[in-house]
């Protein structure tokens, strides 16, 4: 599988891509393979302070549960709703979006930086691939 | 029937040996089928000492395939023991709880080895033949149960063959199998009834066909030598049966509440609590763990059916709690099941909370789910 270049990596398989002081945030196309098809996804809430490297949601699969960890410092500004079930549309969640296009479609959340904050400290795709190979993967 | 499973010589320390120093340098065993599995893009796991295949498309999708049509299992990592000679039944019926006398030839019966004090040893099948007998042991518990087995053969005149080695085992499972296995074998095997097997040949080569199957639908296991075991599978592909791995074999039991050994079964339960009372034949003369079996505690926790609200799985070893708030008990398996559509778990609980419709509480690492006793199987097969 190929990491996409142009985003950012944490080691628990989260990716970021920075457009102006906003990071889009969603899980690598590894993580979903590790994890095989996501069965249910918890989301932190709009307006909530998020801390790098500290879980702020969860995904399950037929196999497992796993926390999602922010790579970044920052606020939640927006959610993908169309992973998250609208009770009053009474649409369920498409978490095959996730699935099918971890890198794309399947991003999770959007969180606006802390003021200071970066992602200096997240590996880059070449990195994420070598951390990726010495796991044996 | 040709020569598999006529036993040859004695019991063969050697193989056994063999599994668990695999088992000890994390060096796994591999079947037959794994260069097929590796080419055909597995994601490989270890499991009970071997390299198996969890998933290939996906574990959703196999689910689903065998529920509506017909999966394919690589199950060669079972053990497979050929017992045979003159004390063979007498020896048989001491290990094992449930009746071998009662047996007919070519029956297959489901019971459980257990210890002394009723602990579960293993589930197992045994088969029925005119000239002796097959046992199918978890792979997991091969090398206990091969040298537990080889400590109460003493003064029996018996003799065990370990065939896991030189044999596959693949298993068809769903509605579409009694298609898929038209014309494949000598004998009319879609004419096997429920938990009968018959030797027969595949490509003029001895195998054991059987109708039984750990998934909650009708189906077949084979038992072929390994040489032929890449070209039965890719028969069976190549009619449309969907390569399914692991993942979804658990799934499927799960759903089909079938326990499972690791999980709702080890030596600290006893067969009447894990609800396989069934299994247990107490007046059919005596047996190891038959004395602890029939002063079974009933205040003893009890294996139970949960359906968790929402689609969170409460997994193996979370808590549960009672209306009050005490200890209730724990999981021992759940999932998500793509079938159903539903969060289910098998759990152990006071038995004074395992009626229908309890409401227990589930503690998923800090959350609070609720839950609800329903009726075993969660899934049962329209016939």
């Amino acid at each position: 599988m190929s990491n996409p270049a142009d985003l950012r990596y944490s080691p628990s398989h989260e990716w970021a891509k920075l457009e102006g002081d906003v990071v889009t945030v969603g899980v690598t196309a590894f993580a979903i393979e590790q994890l095989t098809e996501p069965t249910f996804l918890e989301l932190p809430a709009v307006g909530k302070a998020v801390a790098a490297g500290k879980a702020f949601g969860i995904i399950e699969s037929v196999k497992s549960t796993s926390d999602l960890n922010s790579p970044v410092a920052g606020t939640v500004v927006e959610r993908n709703e169309l992973l998250l079930e609208d009770k009053a549309k009474k649409r369920a969640p498409d978490l095959s979006l996730v699935n099918d296009d971890p890198f794309g479609k399947g991003w999770m959340v959007k969180i606006k930086l802390a003021p200071g904050a970066t992602l200096d400290h997240l590996l880059t795709a070449a990195q994420y691939d070598a951390q990726l190979a010495s796991e044996g993967h | 029937m040709g020569n598999y499973d006529k036993p040859r010589g004695r019991f063969h320390v050697g193989a056994a040996l063999r599994a668990f120093i695999a088992v000890l340098n994390m060096s796994n065993l591999r079947t037959p089928l794994y260069q097929w599995h590796v080419d055909h893009k597995a994601r490989m796991v270890p499991f009970g000492g071997w390299d198996m295949p969890v998933q290939y498309a996906g574990i959703t999708a196999e689910h689903k395939a065998v529920r509506s049509a017909a999966g394919l299992f690589d199950i060669s990592h079972m053990a497979r023991v050929s017992i045979g000679g003159p004390d063979a039944l007498s020896f048989l019926e001491g290990v094992f709880t449930n009746s071998v006398a009662t047996m007919k030839n070519d029956q297959v019966r489901y019971g459980l080895v257990c210890n002394e004090r009723g602990g579960i040893l293993d589930d197992i099948l045994v088969y029925r033949w005119p000239y002796g007998y097959s046992v199918v042991v978890n792979a997991s518990n091969r090398p206990k149960i091969l040298a537990w087995f080889e400590q109460h053969r003493v003064g029996k005149n018996i003799e065990m063959v370990d065939q896991t080695d030189r044999t596959a085992m693949i298993a068809v499972q769903g509605p579409k199998s009694v298609e898929l296995v038209a014309g494949l074998f000598d004998n009319d095997v879609s004419k096997l009834k429920y938990y009968y097997a018959t030797p027969t040949l595949y490509c003029r080569q001895p195998c054991v066909v059987s109708r039984t199957g750990y998934t909650g639908e009708d189906g077949f296991e084979v038992i072929v030598s390994n040489e032929l075991a890449l070209s039965l599978w890719s028969e069976f592909v190549t009619r449309g049966a969907v390569p399914c791995g692991l993942g979804s074999r658990d799934t499927l039991r799960l759903e089909a509440a079938m326990p499972l050994y690791g999980h709702e079964l080890n030596e600290d339960v006893n067969p009447i609590q894990a609800g396989l009372g069934w299994a247990v034949k107490l007046d059919k003369g005596e047996f190891i763990g038959r004395a602890a079996l029939a002063a079974s505690d009933p205040t003893k926790p009890v294996r139970v059916g949960l359906e968790i609200e929402g689609k969170r799985a409460a997994r193996e070893g979370s808590p549960l709690l009672d209306a009050d708030g005490k200890p209730a008990g724990s999981i021992t398996s759940g999932s998500f099941c793509p079938w159903l559509d539903k969060s289910l778990a098998m759990a152990y609980v006071r038995p004074e909370l395992a009626s229908v419709g309890t409401p227990l509480d589930v503690d998923v690492r800090g959350s609070t789910l609720h839950a609800t006793v329903i009726p075993l199987p969660f899934y049962k097969r329209t016939k």
